[in-house]
């Protein structure tokens, strides 16, 4: 078994006055170069689980550990280090004037010394492709490349885990596959957690594990496959599974069998239109 | 704002004040202010015209874009020059018109009043005509820092401003948003009484309001996220370079000074 950098432990959180608890008695273990998706709808409680991973919200009941380190009001900077987070709008997390400002901030507010500050810059503009957007100032750039950018700025900190909070819901579907596709880059060549959280079932498809959130609480684990298979369910969660999904078992119904669990709609387009001369 | 309009707004080029640290010009904005009250006659005045032509020059910004920015401020200089030459009575009376008389030293005060404005003016622009908004905080906030022992917030007062100046094109780009929103409802901003074309921005101010609020927000919570804890024990990205450059023009500048010291009457 691997290493958890995530556990938690019966942890329960619940807003000022209200009444019902945002999360009740949670315990998760989220492992060393995993991809977890954390999926539900508005309310279920997933980004409330995301700010109790990072100090943004301390836990009333039970505990958040981080790579061994307990998180309490003294050990949260320690902890910001090592937990990175993406954020849902790109324009609301974006700091400096222009792109290398933007990914130095983070670094500025650590004290790293400039010289090393001015590699890292370097090193994760590079890695997310924005490096020759550097001069530009944000209102030049589309939602994707904020995100990206975002994501630079996350790693120029070297987190052992990066938490996406809905990071892609704003965009179009063109910046969406950017950010995922540079997040897939990031994990095969760092060694690096990712924790998505969304709503979006097809962008938890590719994680290697989803977790469904109801209520406050894990309602199911596993696979995406697995997952998948409580279609209805996932209905009355307020999810709803992929498109590509539902048209594979479509298929299988009518004895159609395409053998790959799950495929985006191109790669299905693809599959489906080679399907005959493919045998 | 927009238009020929030129004050407060960059104009990028290559030149030697672009070049210049924007603390050394600041320093020099500041000296100029001051030293522009020594002149008193001709000469002194003269001097004065002449290195705010020559720094003119140097921002290699067209003169002619300099002068036709700033013909809206032409009006306050021409006011001042005429409140000075009705208003002085001083030396022989030049000539009278019915029962206004002009007398020689309201010619010359107007003359000098409104140079000395002009100057202030032509040389403040070139501040900002030559230094990007971003430059000019980080040189304020080095220059103000020994402010800090006296708790001023000097590091959050610079960084309040960055943020402002980041977000006005975002905020510029939601007001265009939102005013074609409120159109296509049916709202009318360009047309009808002034009454009416007021009661027309509420509809835009106050989503503005709110989404910036909300931004505000948001944006705290991901600086927190990312480690901001205040000035203390932070470094800095962006760096200023104090080059030989800035040294000499500050001492030409105060060279000049002493040169308008001896000259004055």
């Amino acid at each position: 078994m691997k290493e958890p950098v995530v556990k938690i432990e019966h942890l329960s959180f619940k807003y000022g006055e209200q009444e019902e608890y945002a999360l009740k008695d949670l315990s998760l273990e989220i492992y060393d170069g995993e991809w977890l998706a954390i999926v539900g709808h508005n309310g279920s409680g997933k980004s409330t689980l995301a700010k109790l991973m990072n100090g943004l919200q301390y836990p009333q009941e039970g505990t958040v550990e981080i790579c061994g380190i307990k998180l309490t009001e003294e050990t949260i900077w320690e902890i910001r280090k090592l937990v990175g987070m993406v954020f849902q709008n790109p324009d609301n997390q974006f700091v400096g004037t222009t792109v290398q400002d933007d990914v130095a901030f983070g670094l500025e507010n650590n004290g790293i010394p400039r010289e090393e500050m001015v590699k890292r810059v370097d090193d994760s503009l590079k890695k997310v492709k924005m490096d020759q957007f550097r001069h530009l100032e944000p209102h030049h750039l589309s939602g994707g490349q904020k995100q990206r950018v975002a994501i630079a700025g996350v790693l120029a900190l070297k987190p052992k885990i990066i938490i996406l909070d809905e990071a892609t819901s704003m965009l179009d579907p063109q910046g969406r596959e950017e950010v995922l596709a540079t997040i897939r880059d990031l994990k095969s060549t760092n060694k690096i957690t990712v924790i998505s959280i969304t709503h979006d079932l097809e962008e938890a498809a590719k994680a290697d594990r989803i977790v469904v959130m109801n209520r406050g609480r894990i309602y199911k684990q596993g696979t995406p496959e697995e997952i998948f298979q409580m279609e209805d369910e996932l209905v009355e969660l307020g999810l709803d599974i992929p498109f590509p999904v539902k048209i594979i078992k479509k298929l299988q119904e009518k004895g159609i069998f395409i053998d790959e669990n799950y495929l985006s709609e191109e790669e299905l387009v693809e599959k489906l239109w080679t399907f005959h001369s493919g045998k | 704002m927009t238009g020929k309009f030129i004050l407060g707004r960059y104009v990028p080029a290559d030149s030697l004040l672009h070049r210049m640290d924007p603390r050394a010009k600041l320093i020099l904005i500041f000296l100029f202010v001051c030293v522009v009250f020594v002149a008193n006659n001709p000469v002194t005045y003269g001097i004065l015209l002449l290195y705010t032509f020559a720094m003119a020059l140097l921002s290699k910004v067209p003169l002619r874009f300099i002068l036709g920015g700033l013909k809206p401020i032409l009006w306050l200089i021409l006011f001042t020059f005429l409140l000075h030459l009705f208003l002085t009575r001083d030396g022989d009376v030049l000539f009278s018109i019915g029962r206004l008389e002009i007398y020689e030293g309201g010619v010359r005060q107007g003359i000098f009043i409104s140079l000395r404005f002009f100057l202030l003016i032509l040389m403040t622009s070139l501040l900002t005509l030559t230094t990007t908004p971003i430059q000019i905080t980080d040189g304020l906030e080095i220059l103000l820092g020994p402010l800090k022992k006296l708790n001023v917030p000097v590091h959050e007062l610079a960084l309040m401003m960055s943020i402002s100046l980041r977000f006005i094109p975002t905020l510029m780009q939601e007001t265009d948003k939102i005013m074609k929103a409120q159109t296509a409802r049916g709202v009318d901003f360009s047309s009808g009484p002034l009454k009416q074309r007021i009661q027309a921005v509420i509809p835009l101010l106050v989503p503005l309001f709110i989404s910036s609020f909300k931004r505000a927000e948001e944006l705290a919570v991901a600086m927190e996220a990312r480690g901001y804890r205040g000035g203390e024990g932070r470094t800095k990205f962006r760096q200023l370079h104090w080059a030989a450059l800035d040294t000499v023009m500050l001492l030409v500048l105060v060279l000049i000074t002493v040169l308008l010291v001896i000259l004055r009457t």
